[in-house]
This record gives structure tokens, C-alpha cells and sequence, in this order.
């Protein structure tokens, strides 16, 4: 596939990964000896599904490792949250449209998937417009359609809103729980027990924000970020082009992803959003807590279109189950496979927790595509295979 | 979640509520162009554009010249390998050659 394929050329993806443990070869030197290894956060979940698909991870020197960022938006969704959905699509008059990523998320009771076994009118769609064609051709039902996602799935969304305000559909609803990324960024970075030294910045979010919105990141926290793509190529040239700032001391913004975000982002795209969504005050997170300003919800212009508005909605918040350790691997304390559950109570058939659930949730891509070796069922080591080969070991 | 897949721009299907047909991994469907277009680039003049498409929309229109300034940059690199370490990398080899066996990324 064109713009795909040149992007896995595998001769390359060797000829950077020589240069990556050159790179952190001669920033172990300039330092006279790393004391931890250099943690980069893929904020996204797309680069976690990458990294994992691709064994990205195995392929970096022991020295550089991956911290798996909140990027996965149905990974952080509150179990109440899900209740709540649970509760709109029991509604007789409900048809309640997703995402297909939502349907096995599991509620405190329990998921979208089983509900519409148990005859609920669950409709998974491809895109929001699908919803409203659906709102279109069942006039006396109530449409509702679950907004999930960040700024790359906002525009799509708030789009579908404002055409059902001018074609008065007034059988459509959106269930807003949209995130955004950088107050997302800012709790990240102003949390006590920060260690990152650098970002992969979410290639497709910033599609639609830009670049700029991240410079404070560079300028006030002090580290760097590359904007990156998704291809294996685009992941590892974006750690090069990471490695490289420190290696040359500096923190700036840089896109690796140039073909897709441009720097100022998407002006129309922004403006839908501007148009149809407000900051909520707060909004709650699993594993992460509530973070302001994090969240979005409908504009009272629109209040019509607000499923929030239009139907009773508990927005009840429960803790996860007790085994679970979530909220550990979200805020990059522990690896996925040192999960008690992990693989066990855990499995992508059988989600407990929210990042088993979702193909770019850690311990869901962890669990389909890392080797493990023996030592990670102990939990006592990262999981690498074997040594390094010789020539990567650069002789001062 | 925030999957994006490019594709090309094949023919306007109704300019008014700006929806085009796009070829995406060789399967045709309607997709809204609306945030790709002003009143400089109608739909009209889109024809031929590769975008990348997320949830029916097409989200940004993919940068020719930038892709291949991304992949100039990715030759340089491997230019640099002069001593041919690089054929010593070759445990490397099992996990960068299935890389454009697998399908689409997110």
C-alpha cells in the first residue's frame, strides 16, 4: 500500500536501529554511565500496538525502554462510565451506537457486548455518521451514539452533531466522553515521581491540534518530544530523532510525521470542535484519577443533542476490581506482565481490567504479541531476547 | 482507537454535503471530506489526493513532498553504516522481515 509499505522496509528499520545504539552508546559515554535506562512515553496507544506488533521494544538497546502512555481512550473510561452506557442501550426505545473498540469493555456489572446479548439494541457502527443514518431511518426510536476518543476522533463527532441540528434530527443523541490530550500531558509531567526523559507525541491527535500546543512541553518541562507516525520505521526514526536531542542536549518539538500533521494542525477540524464542545471542569480517568479541564461536553447550544441532557445518567464511580493493576501499568509503574492477574485471571478473551481489553491496550498487545521468556513470569525482568549483537557495541 | 489508514481520493460524490468516494486498501466507500476543503481547495480540485481517513472523515491530506523528505532522511541514515556492521545485525533480521507481512496499523 503506498505511504505503508515504504515505511516497513526492514533493511532500514536495521540501518536505524544501528544508529539508535550508536546514539545511546555515545550518550552512556558523555555521561560516564547511564544509572537507570532512558524512558520514552509513546503517549498513544496506536504506538503501543505498534511497538508490540512490530517487537519494537526487543529491537532498542537495554538501555532505552518504552513507558506506555493513557493514549488508549477506551482503556481509560471509567467503569461508571460504562455502566452508564450499559444503562442508556437497556432503554427500550434506545438504539445505542459504538465503536466496535467499546463493546467488551467491562462495567462493574456489566459490558456493552453482553448486554446486547441479553437483547439490548447494541449497534456497533464504522463511523458517527453511520449513527446518524440509522437516527435517520428510525424516527421513533432514540439514537444514541457513544463519543469516545481524542482529538482525532472529536471533529468526526462534532461534525455529526452539528449536521443533526441543521437537518433537525432530533432522535440523535451523542453520549460525550471525549478526552484531550494536553491537560492529559500537563498532570503526566507535573507528577511527583516523573522519570520520563522524552515523548513520542500522538501522530493522529495532532492531525488535527498541530504541533505548537506541545512547545511548553519542551520549554517548560524540559523534555523532548517528536511527533511521530505509526509504521515501525516512523516509530524507530522517531526514537532516533528523541535519542538525538539528548545526546545533543536540547528539547525542542520535532515532527517526524510531517506527511500528516501539519504544523498548525486542522483549522476546520478545530473549529467543529470549538463549535459544539466546552471543558468540563473535571473528568474522571481509571488508574489516573480525575484531571482538569481533561474532558469535554456538549455546548448548550446543542443541549438537544445531549444524551447526558435527554436521558437519566447516574455517573456513579467505582473502584477497580482489587486484583487489578491498571492504574499501575497506566501511570508506568510496573510492566504488564508483572500484573498479578496478568495472563491468568487477565487474557483478551476474558478482560478483568480495561488494558486487556483494547488491541492498543499494554497488557493486551503485551499478551499478543512479547516473547516472554520465563524470567518475565517471575516478574523479575524486562523482556528482551538475548544479548546484543557485537557490532552494536561501538568501542569507544 | 485513533486508526488511520491513507487513501485516495477517486471521485466527488455529492460536492454540496462534501462527500467523496475514497479507495482505501483497495475497497471504495464514501467518505466526508469536509475538513480538507475551503473555499481554495473545492472538492472539485481534491481529485487524485491521498488523505488519511479515520471514522468516514478524511482527516488530513497526505503531504507527498514531506513523505519523501521523511524517506530521504531514512536512506541518509542507513548511508552511514560505512564499516558493514549492518550485515552483522542479522538476529535483527526475524523481527524487521515480517514487517510488511503484517496488515494495517492503528
Amino acid at each position: 500500500m503506498k505511504y505503508v509499505d515504504e515505511f516497513r522496509d526492514p533493511d532500514r528499520a536495521r540501518a536505524l536501529t544501528l544508529e539508535i545504539h550508536r546514539l545511546v552508546e555515545r550518550i552512556d559515554r558523555t555521561r560516564g554511565g547511564l544509572e537507570r535506562p532512558l524512558q520514552i512515553m509513546e503517549v498513544c496507544g496506536g504506538h503501543t500496538h505498534s511497538i508490540f506488533r512490530y517487537g519494537i521494544h526487543q529491537m532498542l538497546p537495554p538501555e532505552v525502554e518504552f513507558v506506555h502512555g493513557p493514549g488508549c481512550p477506551v482503556c481509560v473510561l471509567p467503569m461508571g462510565r460504562v455502566d452508564d452506557c450499559v444503562a442508556l442501550a437497556e432503554r427500550p426505545e434506545v438504539i445505542f451506537t459504538t465503536f466496535g473498540d467499546a463493546m467488551r469493555v467491562p462495567g462493574s456489572r456489566t459490558s456493552l457486548l453482553k448486554a446486547k446479548a441479553d437483547g439490548a439494541d447494541v449497534r456497533m457502527v464504522y463511523s458517527p455518521l453511520d449513527a446518524l443514518e440509522i437516527a435517520r431511518a428510525n424516527p421513533h426510536r432514540e439514537v444514541i451514539f457513544f463519543g469516545l476518543g481524542f482529538e482525532t476522533t472529536m471533529p468526526s463527532t462534532a461534525m455529526t452533531v452539528l449536521q443533526a441540528h441543521a437537518g433537525h434530527i432530533e432522535n440523535f443523541s451523542l453520549f460525550c466522553n471525549h478526552i484531550t490530550i494536553i491537560p492529559t500531558l500537563k498532570a503526566i509531567l507535573d507528577s511527583p515521581d516523573l522519570r520520563l526523559d522524552g515523548f513520542l507525541g500522538p501522530g493522529h491527535v495532532s492531525m488535527v491540534i498541530g504541533t505548537r500546543v506541545y512547545r511548553f512541553i519542551a520549554e517548560q518541562y524540559r523534555r523532548p518530544i517528536t511527533v511521530a507516525g505509526f509504521e515501525p520505521l516512523d516509530v524507530l526514526h522517531s526514537v532516533f530523532m528523541v535519542l538525538r536531542q539528548i545526546a545533543e542536549g536540547r528539547c525542542e518539538v520535532e515532527n517526524q510525521y510531517a506527511r500528516i500533521v501539519p504544523e498548525d494542525g486542522n483549522a476546520q477540524a478545530l473549529s467543529a470542535i470549538q463549535q459544539v464542545f466546552e471543558p468540563r471542569e473535571f473528568f474522571e480517568w481509571r488508574g489516573l484519577g480525575s484531571i482538569e479541564h481533561s474532558g469535554v461536553r456538549i455546548r448548550d447550544t446543542f443541549a438537544a443533542f445531549d444524551a447526558e441532557r435527554k436521558f437519566p445518567v447516574a455517573n456513579l464511580q467505582f473502584s477497580d476490581p482489587q486484583a487489578c493493576q491498571c492504574g499501575e501499568v497506566l501511570k508506568g509503574l510496573i510492566k504488564p506482565h508483572q500484573c498479578k492477574v496478568f495472563g491468568t485471571a487477565c487474557t483478551p478473551d476474558r478482560p478483568l481490567g480495561a488494558l486487556m481489553v483494547s488491541s492498543e491496550g499494554a497488557c493486551a498487545a503485551h499478551y499478543r504479541y512479547a516473547r516472554i521468556d520465563t524470567s518475565a513470569l517471575t516478574g523479575r525482568a524486562v523482556v528482551r531476547t538475548g544479548s546484543a549483537p557485537a557490532a552494536l557495541r561501538v568501542q569507544a | 482507537m485513533c486508526l488511520g489508514i491513507p487513501g485516495q481520493i477517486i471521485a466527488i460524490h455529492d460536492a454540496v454535503n462534501n462527500l467523496a468516494l475514497v479507495e482505501v486498501s483497495g475497497v471504495r466507500r464514501l467518505i466526508n471530506i469536509a475538513f480538507i476543503v475551503d473555499e481554495e481547495l473545492p472538492p472539485a480540485a481534491c481529485v487524485g489526493d491521498w488523505v488519511l481517513v479515520h471514522v468516514g472523515f478524511a482527516m488530513s491530506r497526505l503531504d507527498e513532498a514531506e513523505a519523501m523528505h521523511t524517506l530521504a532522511l531514512l536512506r541518509e541514515l542507513g548511508e552511514m553504516d560505512e564499516a558493514g556492521e549492518l550485515d552483522e545485525l542479522d538476529d535483527l533480521r526475524s523481527a524487521t522481515d515480517t514487517f510488511s507481512a503484517t496488515g494495517s496499523t492503528p
